[in-house]
């Protein structure tokens, strides 16, 4: 853990990986919020955003929380109360567990996970539940066809995005992501070891279908039709308020950072900076220091990542729902198992 | 040259607005601290001339959301000429507008008979309790202020005498 000489207790260890947990999870939420959200869509549209709250309206989200935090924690009549209340923590904690995996550091991870890959995508989907049961127990029709057409999409687009994965598995030859990270940093083009060997080159395909998939997942424009505003309300969220819709919220865009974390691991070299830079050979020679620059070199690539998803996001219209499955199931799906194939015939003919 | 595909060129105006926001600012102005004019004729508010009404009520019969409130007396005023009879005319005692139900159609301006009512630009004027968006005569007649003086007539046109 973190690679200190100092031995930690088993008890410090835990609190420090909760303490790790919550600021990879909330750090990059907050500053796509900010950052994205508020500023860049504000400018995207020639206006401001919020200026008033803090320089520049830095601090405009805390004030929102603040406001949210007070509204009173309303559940509808008709609503399954119980199952109601659970549903914005089960989307929370799904993206809390889907950051266990994500490696920031030769040894800055929550777990070194063997089959790292498989977790992170079963648990992705994990808020699918949440969600479908948050349209389901608001005991409103609004929220019920959006959590529906949550659950289609999130499920359609489960496909791709694993699809996606196994093409850099391949080539990996491994699901840790540790393993993963290392194998792109180890690689070499042609005997040129300069940019190590990112997978993104020649995953490309991979990675569109990934990054797809991903704006999917998160139900962002121009796949969000489970929120359509204009039609659905808010579509599963319609009937929270507080700090429920709060959870949803941070939910949204707290796995966005994740997904970029993940993505950047897989096809972007992670945390790693070119192994032959400094004459490193594998994972044993990393130095220290490396855990201090490799979160703040994943930071970085999940800004980029993150920009792009919101980028599309404020330009896209939104797809129609037939459209949107016929995307899934006829385009990325095809596309992703020739990829696969592709992938698998070279790795076994070179 | 091939045609752009519309999803990159909208990437790229989008793209362009932020560069072009960032560089040379926006087209939105921080409003409390910053402020617009309007338009000359813009149809902020409705200001009332009060010497002009006679309490006729075609304004509040014709307003869609009842929102005037007019209460009027005949009273003697002193004849117009020496050893003539006193005239008896209409006295506005009360005029209101209720701001909270207009819906700025300015149907109670058109069809006012005297020009007493007119359209001002004035737009600041929200307050925090809904009852007390009911303006009354004088406050009305305070707007007449920022009403825009009448448009030139057209050429030709017959003078009022």
């Amino acid at each position: 853990m973190l690679g200190l000489a100092i031995e930690i207790p088993y008890w410090g260890q835990s609190l420090l990986r909760v303490l790790g947990g919550i600021v990879a999870v909330l750090l990059p939420a907050g500053t796509i919020v900010y950052l994205f959200l508020f500023k860049m869509m504000s400018f995207m549209q020639s206006r401001l955003g919020p200026m008033e709250a803090g320089p520049y309206g830095s601090m405009q989200l805390f004030a929102e929380v603040g406001k949210w935090l007070q509204k009173e924690d309303i559940a509808p009549e008709a609503a399954d109360v119980r199952i109601f209340k659970m549903a914005p923590i089960i989307v929370l904690v799904s993206t809390f567990l889907l950051v266990a995996v994500v490696p920031f550091g030769p040894d800055a991870y929550f777990t070194n996970f063997e089959v790292g890959v498989f977790y992170a995508l079963a648990v992705g989907s994990v808020s699918v539940i949440g969600i479908l049961i948050a349209g389901w127990a608001s005991a409103n029709k609004y929220s019920l066809l959006g959590g529906l057409r949550a659950a289609g999409q999130l499920i359609a687009y489960e496909l791709p995005m694993v699809l996606a994965v196994v093409g850099v598995v391949i080539q990996a030859g491994t699901m840790n992501l540790q393993g993963i990270v290392v194998a792109q940093n180890t690689g070499e083009i042609f005997g040129f070891a300069g940019i190590g060997f990112p997978f993104v080159i020649t995953q490309f395909v991979g990675f569109i279908i990934f990054m797809i998939a991903v704006q999917a997942e998160l139900t962002q424009a121009p796949f969000d039709m489970p929120i359509a505003e204009s039609e659905l309300v808010s579509g599963y969220m319609t009937e929270y308020s507080g700090f429920r819709f709060l959870m949803f919220f941070i939910g949204e865009f707290a796995t966005a950072g994740v997904f970029a974390f993940i993505a950047s691991v897989l096809f972007l070299g992670g945390w790693g900076i070119p192994f032959a830079w400094f004459g490193w050979e594998g994972l044993a020679d990393v130095p220290n220091w490396m855990n201090v620059a490799g979160p703040l070199i994943m930071f970085a690539k999940m800004l980029l990542l993150t920009f792009i998803i919101m980028w599309v996001r404020f330009s896209y219209p939104r797809f129609r729902e037939d459209q949107l499955q016929t995307f899934a199931w006829k385009i990325l799906i095809p596309v992703s198992l020739l990829n696969i194939a592709v992938t698998a015939i070279i790795k076994v003919a070179v | 040259m091939p045609k752009v595909p519309g999803l990159i060129k909208g990437l790229g105006v989008t793209f362009g607005t932020l560069v072009r926001t960032a560089k040379e600012g926006a087209n939105t102005v921080q409003y409390p601290h910053e402020k617009e004019a309007p338009p000359i004729r813009a149809r902020g508010v409705i200001a009332l001339r009060e010497d002009n009404c006679t309490a006729c009520m075609l304004c509040a019969r014709s307003c869609p959301d009842w929102c005037i409130y007019i209460e009027g007396h005949k009273q003697l005023a002193p004849p117009r000429r020496a050893g003539g009879k006193p005239r008896q005319v209409n006295h506005l005692d009360r005029f209101d507008i209720d701001y909270a139900l207009c819906m700025y159609c300015g149907i109670c301006v058109e069809v006012c008979p005297f020009d007493a009512l007119f359209w001002s630009p004035e737009y600041e004027y929200s307050e925090p309790r809904i009852a007390d968006l009911l303006h009354d005569k004088d406050k009305l007649g305070e707007w007449m202020e920022t009403v825009p003086e009448a448009p030139e007539l057209e050429a030709g046109a017959e003078k009022k005498k």
